[in-house]
């Protein structure tokens, strides 16, 4: 990596930031800057490729290259542009509508694919830009202007779609923490493949306090953990509560109560290859156990874009011909005098 | 050994070969028109295959046909066959319809048992009686030859049964006195990786080939043309091919590396397939998850500085115009290819159609114009699919290719161009002295073409986007009057593009009272009945559209010499109202076909003969 070289200040741009005041994305806008100078990737090497909906403004408050583009097809254009232009580090920024429904295909199929991309994917649970209706992450029941007797459906858990699609990294944070937005997001850079980030956001509109019940900070210590490869999975205010094995399932346990030692107490292994325990993690939601924070996986795998790199190559070197002409000539011909 | 037999000297002949879709009836015609090509012929063939992959064996939804004129002076498939190969009597019902008057058919008669001739509803067990059929029919026990051949053969009994379309060929091949030399090469290189298949095929061919030398007494045997063509290498091309070698050629010439984002669908799949072979020349062919990720992954590419392409067909198109809107908007290259075929809807997947003429030029939300450019043949292809590109590069816009089934998978002989036949490609790069106060939307003042900056290129840093933009700044902008002048902009970058390409030109009789004009793949059946119509003292013009937005600046002036527009057109007037509404004091009269086949010389010559009998 290069060395540190850039401030924050270089990844912002000169327009004006048009989100509600008060807003979740603002403190996510300022955690990525940060990360971006962390990660020391030069501006004009860095493109933000964003759908629509109001995180997807974002591209505009940044000193790079940048694309805000349709509804949906963030990650759709964000995989072309990373296959033509591989040099270029690529961040894909789409809320829960953008990305989980209207853009849910092209989601899923870029994680398969394990494209390099940074894939952030802004929570607020609710469509914010069209003024207040359910997402595809509102709980059941949800009351909103399209739901006024409250949702019939089930929403979508993102990380569950993140496993399906056999993803290779899923980290997960809090617009209100920014120290974790920005390590989440330095790992995502990190990672080769698809690196989606979920990061829970309120919308102080339409959504207010949709994610209180884990944020609040009077509870927030109980009801969140930060997942850190290599740590014991410990939370609580005093750092005395701990997450053990049950069977098959996790159990939260007070260390020193019931028989329970810090021995018993579980090491995050964000790099295992099975995700089993990953998506036990991931789907913890901060009521009985904690809602999982930090890197929660992070495995090496076969990258889209250094494949075909790989193929053009070892095509290329076994073919005695370089242009078309040298090409169709080589194939079956013949001539006129 | 011709000479003793009846032989008929033609300028050109058409075959047709029709079987079940599981005969290998398109491999039989593929490797004629291939032998042919080689001994100098011209050739023009169109697969005519149903959408079923295998439809029930022997059945009237089952069978494939492939026709190939081959000879001088050919433009066209054909519009009717001198020679029809049956392989069953469904095939044979499907297709009688497309013999001349006095041509020949040969069927296999193993096919005909009475099982057979229920599968292809007969009802009687005189199917030719049946059929009123009057020709010559040659009846050849195709399937028992085959398997007399074979009878040494360590084959199992379907893989023999597989080489009755060889015996087929062996004996066209002898009809037309072709070199078997040259049918065994293809066969070898066909099937290079299965030696026992070809040995058995190169038996069966002979076998073909020594029957009809045996049975001459009892057919024509034709003897073909050849033509004196410019000197230089030659190929046999399809359409499909010929885009995407275009695109390629295109990508060389620009300096850009070739991008396709695609999804499968009849009949532009094709394309797909022969990009996604050129990983051998750099080329990066993407199957991407849906046609909208196809189209958007070639925005991307764009942006990031690629040459981009999108294949497909109808259908296809229409969930790609929201992200064909997007690169208007963001004023991105981009080459959109249609390979149009029967619609509505999924409509006739496999079946040829100028249907989607409307779309292409209208089908976005907002004022969104484009580039719409239309190849007339399967080798002009090559040269519209490098068009779509230069255009698409040098005036930042998204560019409709629209070809069709019928040219995408037609073929003709080709000649391989030298390295330099074609212009550069030169992309309108921000200049050096403007890159201190560049902004994304600056554009030349005279041409509306904006600067393309390429991500990673240092003090190019920039945001594009669906939103309106600031025509000074680039910054997003809802001012009403900035919307009006951008929508205008955008318009008159599109309008300029006229004076960057070739004038319409007048082909066969200029002088004449009444002009045919036709746009895209009609130009082989115009042109000849055109030319027909001169030789029989019937004086007609004719001009053949391959730009269709904008227009050839010339369009108007050309039009004002006639008394008489026929536009002759495979849908129900799409571009004789699009010229209508240009040109409102032109007299227009439209000939039109809708049923997903070509049109045939005939009706062409038939439809302007009336009009120009009417005052």
């Amino acid at each position: 990596m290069e060395e540190l070289k850039y401030t924050a200040a270089n990844y912002k741009s000169d327009q004006s930031v048009r989100w509600c005041p008060g807003c979740g994305d603002h403190a996510i806008l300022n955690s990525l800057h940060k990360a971006m100078a962390t990660v020391g990737i030069a501006p004009h090497k860095t493109a933000v490729i964003s759908g629509i909906g109001c995180s997807s403004r974002l591209p505009y408050y940044m000193n790079t290259y940048g694309f805000h583009t349709i509804h949906g097809r963030a990650a759709a254009i964000a995989t072309g542009f990373k296959v033509a232009n591989p040099e270029m580090t690529v961040w894909q920024i789409s809320g829960d509508g953008d990305g989980l429904a209207i853009g849910g295909n092209h989601f899923i199929h870029a994680v398969r694919r394990n494209i390099d991309l940074n894939m952030l994917l802004l929570n607020n649970k609710i469509y914010g830009l069209t003024k207040g209706q359910y997402s595809p992450t509102s709980d059941r029941g949800f009351v909103s202007k399209s739901s006024p007797y409250g949702t019939t459906e089930d929403p979508f858990i993102p990380a569950e779609l993140v496993f399906g699609a056999r993803g290779n990294f899923f980290a997960r944070s809090i617009d209100v923490e920014l120290a974790t937005t920005q390590e989440v997001l330095v790992a995502a850079a990190q990672h080769k493949g698809a690196s989606v980030v979920e990061i829970l956001q309120n919308c102080v509109i339409f959504n207010n306090g949709i994610h209180n019940y884990i944020t609040d900070k009077e509870f927030r210590a109980e009801r969140t953990i930060h997942l850190r490869h290599g740590e014991k999975m410990i939370f609580g205010k005093e750092g005395n509560m701990g997450l053990v094995q049950d069977g098959f399932l996790l159990k939260a346990v007070e260390i020193g109560k019931d028989g329970y030692t810090m021995d018993d107490v579980l090491v995050h292994d964000a790099h295992c290859k099975s995700n089993f325990l990953h998506q036990q993690l991931a789907m913890m939601d901060g009521h009985e156990l904690p809602l999982a924070v930090g890197v929660i996986r992070d495995v090496e795998g076969l990258t889209y874009n250094e494949e075909i790199e790989k193929q053009v190559a070892e095509v290329k070197a076994k073919k005695n011909f370089s242009s078309l002409r040298d090409m169709i000539l080589a194939g079956e011909t013949w001539e006129v005098k | 050994m011709l000479e003793k037999t009846n032989v008929k000297v033609l300028d050109k002949v058409v075959v047709r070969f029709s079987g079940d879709s599981g005969d290998g009836m398109q491999l039989a015609g593929n490797i004629f028109t291939n032998v042919s090509a080689g001994v100098g012929n011209q050739v023009s063939t169109f697969p005519d295959y149903p959408a079923e992959i295998r439809a029930p064996q022997g059945s009237l939804s089952g069978v494939s046909g492939f026709q190939v004129s081959v000879g001088t002076g050919v433009y066209t498939p054909g519009d009717q066959a001198d020679v029809l190969i049956a392989m069953n009597p469904a095939a044979l019902k499907q297709n009688v319809k497309f013999l001349k008057p006095g041509g020949v058919i040969i069927v296999d008669i193993d096919s005909f048992k009475e099982s057979d001739l229920k599968k292809a509803l007969f009802e009687t067990d005189q199917p030719f009686k049946e059929l009123g059929i009057t020709a010559q029919v040659v009846e050849v026990p195709v399937t028992s030859m085959t398997k007399a051949a074979l009878a040494e053969s360590s084959l199992d009994n379907k893989s023999v049964l597989k080489c009755r379309n060889i015996f087929a060929l062996g004996l066209v091949c002898w009809l037309f006195d072709r070199p078997l030399e040259s049918a065994l090469q293809h066969l070898k290189n066909k099937f290079a990786k299965k030696p026992a298949i070809f040995e058995a095929n190169a038996k069966v061919i002979q076998a073909g080939f020594d029957y009809g030398h045996n049975i001459h007494a009892s057919v024509s045997t034709y003897r073909v043309e050849t033509e004196t063509a410019r000197p230089g290498k030659y190929t046999d091309i399809n359409g499909n091919t010929a885009t995407a070698w275009g695109l390629i050629m295109a990508s060389e010439k620009a300096g850009r590396p070739l991008f396709l984002g695609s999804y499968p669908i009849t009949p532009a799949t094709d394309i797909l397939h022969e990009l996604a072979k050129r990983k051998d020349l750099g080329v990066k062919a993407c199957q991407m998850e849906d046609e909208i990720a196809g189209v958007c992954s070639a925005i991307g590419a764009s942006f990031a500085g690629n040459l981009a392409v999108t294949s497909t067909s109808g259908p296809g198109l229409a969930l790609k115009s929201e992200g064909i809107g997007l690169a208007v908007m963001a004023e991105l290259p981009l080459v959109i290819i249609d390979v149009q075929r029967g619609g509505p809807s999924t409509g006739l997947p496999t079946k040829t159609e100028q249907t989607d003429l409307f779309q292409a030029l209208y089908g976005r939300n907002g004022e969104s114009p484009l580039a719409v450019v239309a190849p007339a043949s399967p080798t002009d292809c090559f040269d519209m699919a490098f068009e779509a590109c230069r255009i698409a590069v040098e005036h930042m816009t998204p560019v409709i290719l629209l070809t069709d089934a019928f040219i995408g998978n037609g073929s003709s002989a080709w000649r391989i161009p030298e390295a330099d036949e074609y212009p550069e490609i030169k992309p309108n790069y921000v200049p050096e002295e403007l890159k201190a106060t560049w902004r994304p939307y600056m554009r030349d003042e005279e041409t509306k073409v904006r600067y393309w900056a390429i991500p990673g290129t240092e003090g190019c840093a920039h945001r594009l986007g669906g939103l309106e933009k600031d025509y000074n700044t680039g910054a997003i902008s809802t001012d009403p009057v900035n919307h009006e002048k951008m929508v205008y902009t955008r318009k008159e970058k599109i309008d300029h593009i006229a004076k960057d390409i070739p004038a319409l030109e007048v082909l066969c009789n200029p002088d004449a009272d009444t002009l045919i004009v036709g746009w895209g793949g009609t130009f082989g059946h115009l042109y000849t009945a055109a030319e027909e119509m001169n030789k029989a003292g019937k004086n007609v013009a004719f001009a053949h559209f391959r730009y269709i937005n904008p227009l050839p600046a010339n369009t108007a002036e050309v039009f004002a010499k006639y008394k008489r527009v026929v536009v002759a057109e495979l849908n129900t007037g799409q571009f004789a109202d699009y010229l209508q509404a240009k040109f409102p004091e032109v007299k227009i009269s439209r000939i039109n076909k809708v049923q997903g086949q070509p049109f045939l010389v005939k009706e062409i010559i038939d439809g302007v003969t009336k009009i120009m009998e009417e005052k």
